[in-house]
């Protein structure tokens, strides 16, 4: 059972459209109380940062999620926002991250894009995989993902980058850390590559 | 590489979808619904699907269609069509599209172009621009239009777009009603004057004819929202209503 983070807001629906499509069953998520019931968790994004961390912080689910996370070891994925707030802290807030993978979020630098619009990074680009692993099984490299968003998240080691992204400059699209996992782009938008890994995290 | 996306603009009339010609003569091509089966098969870019009576008709969303297209599409999905609050789309949101369109609300009260950034993230902040061009005769320039085409709007383009870059939008599609579905090629004119005084993600509608103005276009404006009607829903000379989209070949050919 997969547990889909609700902060209250956004594309939640998205994804739960994909799980509706194929066999894997899920939970939407509101209070602490639920997580006892998933064994897999699914961080969304939406809006920004700070907002995002505060939602956690009010619903004590920061408290509950290190605990299903860090000591139970459930694995987690963090998508966009979702993605960015597994660091210890980024350019967009003043907020403390969750810091499971140490790293912080940066704003791309508009001077090294060469045309308009510049910021946000909004698309389908490709990611290239720097490990093999099993969250990226069966991804159509060609195909690529769909992005959009102005910030991305920097690790300080690159033992935890995932897969890499190019846009003005080689940045890091995807993280892991045992069972943690991040990726800046939607996969709940990018057709058979998203629900390829949207399975393929499933069945970690 | 970061690709310019190539985006399917279908409009929904009566329940049914349609492709106008300058606006008007609405001929029925078939179902919503149908139709973005066809084009998660073909692995499109990106949808934006436009309610043209809803403004008209002076009537809110149809969520029940919002809801169906939404849970059908596997690719990022924008809703236009007779939103004129935050909770509409706060709810579109929710429905699961990625972005929400605002045309004549946002030209009659750019304001609420804030408000609904500040709700669901400027990101998923669509304006869509309608314009006909102004006879040489009275100075020559463009006219912004609401109200499906119908109503010439009272701000200035130049007025327009200055509000536009103080308020901070996720995306302008600048559609030219004079080049809706004749299939010529778009109005290049007016994309330049866009591209140079802003900044914003930009998509631009009106004229696609073949994927040689889709190659134009990007080779010119590089990083680009190329969207048409025509072009995905009729084949051929006497437009036989057939919907496609370029393969993957075809694409890559478009961005060479």
């Amino acid at each position: 059972m997969i547990g889909i983070i609700n902060y209250g807001s956004g594309n939640v629906q998205a994804i739960a459209n994909i799980y509706n499509r194929t066999n894997f069953q899920y939970k939407i998520i509101q209070d602490p109380e639920q997580l006892k019931n998933v064994d897999k968790l699914i961080l969304p994004g939406v809006g920004d940062f700070d907002e995002t961390i505060k939602v956690l912080d009010s619903s004590g689910l920061r408290n509950a999620l290190n605990e299903e996370v860090l000591v139970k070891k459930k694995p987690v994925l963090g998508i966009c926002v979702g993605m960015q707030i597994l660091s210890n802290d980024s350019e967009e807030g003043t907020q403390k991250g969750l810091g499971w993978i140490n790293g912080n979020v940066k704003k791309f630098d508009i001077l090294k894009i060469k045309d308009k619009p510049f910021i946000p990074h909004m698309g389908w680009n490709n990611v290239v995989p720097q490990i093999k692993h099993d969250l990226f099984n069966k991804i159509d490299i060609e195909l690529g993902f769909y992005f959009v968003h102005s910030y991305f998240f920097q690790p300080l080691s690159s033992n935890n980058i995932l897969g890499t992204t190019f846009y003005g400059e080689e940045f890091t699209s995807a993280v892991f850390n045992d069972n943690i996992f991040g990726v800046q782009f939607h996969p709940e938008k990018s057709h058979s590559n998203g629900i390829q890994l949207l399975s393929n995290f499933a069945s970690i | 590489m970061l690709r310019s996306r190539i985006i399917p603009c279908l409009l929904v009339h009566n329940k049914g979808l349609v492709k106008t010609v300058g606006f008007k003569d609405a001929k029925y091509v078939g179902d919503p619904i149908n139709a973005v089966k066809i084009f998660n098969e073909k692995e499109v870019d990106e949808l934006i699907v436009l309610d043209i009576d809803a403004t008209v008709e002076n009537r809110p969303p149809n969520y029940e269609m919002i809801k169906n297209l939404a849970t059908e599409c596997r690719m990022p999905f924008c809703y236009g069509g007779g939103i004129t609050t935050v909770e509409q789309s706060k709810k579109i949101i929710e429905l699961g599209a990625e972005k929400i369109a605002i045309s004549s609300a946002a030209v009659n009260n750019p304001i609420i172009i804030k408000q609904i950034g500040e709700a669901i993230g400027v990101q998923s902040v669509v304006v869509i621009i309608d314009l006909k061009k102004r006879s040489k005769l009275l100075g020559g320039g463009y006219d912004i239009y609401t109200n499906n085409g119908k109503i010439k709007a009272k701000v200035k383009l130049n007025e327009f777009i200055d509000i536009l870059n103080k308020i901070g939008v996720g995306e302008i599609v600048v559609n030219s009603i004079d080049n809706d579905g004749t299939m010529n090629g778009y109005d290049d004119a007016i994309i330049s004057l866009f591209r140079e005084k802003t900044n914003y993600p930009m998509t631009v509608l009106g004229g696609a004819g073949s994927l040689d103005d889709i190659k134009l276009l990007i080779s010119k404006y590089k990083i680009i929202g190329a969207a048409a009607g025509s072009l995905f829903v009729f084949k051929g000379k006497y437009k036989a209503v057939l919907i496609n989209y370029p393969n993957r070949e075809e694409k890559s050919r478009l961005f060479s």
